[in-house]
């Protein structure tokens, strides 16, 4: 889980660079920026989740 | 007297125009107080860990500045290229979309011609220098007390060899982060001219990757029930260091200013004041919050608000106003302690100099801060994609590179010395021979 969420947040930054490239528009280009960040904040969050130490009778 | 920056990469067209020796002069100076910021953080980084591993937290911090500096002449320099406008300052580019992406710096190798270069050249190479130092810092408070001074020693040499280069050259080298204002109308590029993210968000970032690798301290997550507290061995030393930080980092900002912005001498006392003014801010918030949270202030808390606020100031002293700069450090301390408390409590994240919300987080609200405030049209964009590129490229490639190096030099040390700490385990002797230092077991 911790390896997707690092894979995910590369994938978040390409989509903020296609938003440069893809859009002139400043409206949109920010747009695809932001859902670019949201990407890479959903990365951040399964790999925050994927590192965390198994708590009760989960931890070996 | 707010900079306005015109739309194209920061220090491209200027140079024409030699560096007047009275600046060259100031900024020096200026380079030669800013080490301070660096020996703060390194006495707060010591003063947060454990008495059993003083020394050897001490000593990785003089250890880390100092292979910082060997790598970064020997190979960072070269990647990172020459300041724009000056000879060898190209750097490789490949084009995209019909623009150019300058990706790589194309500096002299070794250094050579240092003393032949232009002014601005060498100066902006010393400040280049001192930021790799205290980007490589930052991670090894985050380690304390369980990552061994090898592996911390070799992180930093890949921070300064690679990923710092890097950074540095598409933000201060005229790469494609600075070009983003002429390429595609954001503004004037990204902008950062204290470091907020070559040295803050990077230590920050690297500080996470490092904290993941290694895991937390042996009794910090207890199979059952809440986190284990650990509190920093010595306030005095983290809040002495809070004060050697405010000499250098207004000594760091202004000379990035002159630097990065091409301030005018008329334009230092304002980012000295912002800097002020955000740490100010910054740790009159933390202290109200941790007084409302725990009923009286919290010392370590109100120090990394501090600090929090002079990383925000990073971003945002030399291109806002000082209301805008108090208004960004009061927000800066009042989501760091809560931050803190997120990634300790909720998160399992142990880190003991809280690197990753003071450094990482702050700087990220600081560049965020500056954009937001900025008068250019599309530099909040700027601001923005500079963000992306550090959550998603930098934070991935440091955890790739520290985990590969993790395979070769381990970073956690063996639970033995982790039980008889790091000063006896790795040094041979503590730092308080005198003192009765506590064993493991006198915490749950």
């Amino acid at each position: 889980m911790k390896y997707a969420g690092l894979l995910l947040m590369p994938a978040g930054f390409f989509l903020s660079m296609a938003a440069l490239i893809l859009f002139l528009a400043p409206a949109p280009r920010a747009a695809f920026v932001l859902s670019g960040l949201a990407v890479e904040g959903l990365g951040l969050a399964v790999a925050v989740r994927g590192h965390m130490p198994a708590r009760g009778d989960r931890r070996p | 007297m707010t900079i306005i920056l015109p739309p194209s990469p920061p220090l491209a067209p200027p140079l024409s125009a030699p560096m007047p020796e009275s600046v060259f002069a100031l900024t020096l100076a200026l380079l030669l107080i800013a080490p301070l910021a660096i020996a703060g953080v390194a006495l707060i980084n010591a003063g947060l860990g454990r008495s059993r591993s003083a020394a050897q937290a001490l000593l990785g911090n003089l250890a880390i500045v100092a292979v910082t500096a060997v790598v970064f002449a020997l190979a960072g320099a070269t990647l990172a290229g020459a300041v724009p406008g000056t000879p060898g300052s190209a750097g490789h580019a490949f084009q995209l979309a019909g623009k150019s992406w300058n990706w790589i710096g194309s500096g002299p190798f070794l250094m050579s011609g240092f003393g032949a270069a232009p002014l601005q050249t060498q100066l902006a190479l010393i400040f280049e220098l001192l930021s790799a130092a205290l980007a490589a810092l930052l991670p090894w408070g985050s380690g304390a007390d369980r990552w061994r001074l090898a592996a911390g020693l070799a992180t930093a040499a890949v921070t300064a060899a690679i990923v710092f280069p890097l950074l540095t050259h598409w933000i201060w080298g005229g790469g494609w982060l600075a070009q983003l204002g002429m390429n595609y109308s954001l503004g004037a590029g990204f902008l950062d001219p204290g470091g907020a993210a070559t040295v803050h968000v990077l230590g920050g970032l690297s500080a996470l990757a490092v904290v993941w690798i290694a895991g937390p301290r042996r009794g910090k997550f207890p199979k059952e029930g809440l986190s284990t507290a650990v509190p920093g061995h010595n306030a005095a030393y983290v809040l002495f260091g809070c004060l050697l930080a405010l000499t250098g980092w207004l000594a760091w900002n202004a000379a990035g200013a002159v630097l990065w912005l091409h301030a005018p001498v008329a334009a230092l006392p304002e980012t000295i004041l912002n800097t002020w003014l955000s740490a100010a801010g910054a740790i009159l918030a933390t202290f109200t919050v941790t007084r409302i949270r725990f009923g009286k202030p919290d010392a370590s808390l109100c120090a990394n608000g501090w600090l929090a606020g002079l990383v925000t100031s990073s971003a945002c002293a030399a291109l806002v106003t000082p209301g805008q700069a108090l208004f960004a450090g009061l927000v800066a301390g009042i989501f760091t302690p809560l931050l803190v408390e997120l990634l300790e409590l909720a998160l399992s994240i142990d880190d003991p100099s809280g690197a990753i919300a003071v450094h990482a987080a702050a700087g990220f609200w600081g560049l965020f801060a500056a954009g937001m405030f900025a008068p250019q049209k599309g530099q909040l964009v700027a601001q923005l994609v500079g963000i992306a590129t550090l959550l998603g490229l930098v934070l991935p490639l440091e955890y790739l590179l520290f985990w590969l190096l993790d395979r070769v030099v381990p970073f956690r040390v063996d639970p033995d010395g982790e039980r008889i700490g790091m000063d006896l385990h790795e040094l041979g002797g503590g730092a308080y021979p005198e003192f009765v230092i506590h064993r493991d077991e006198s915490y749950r």
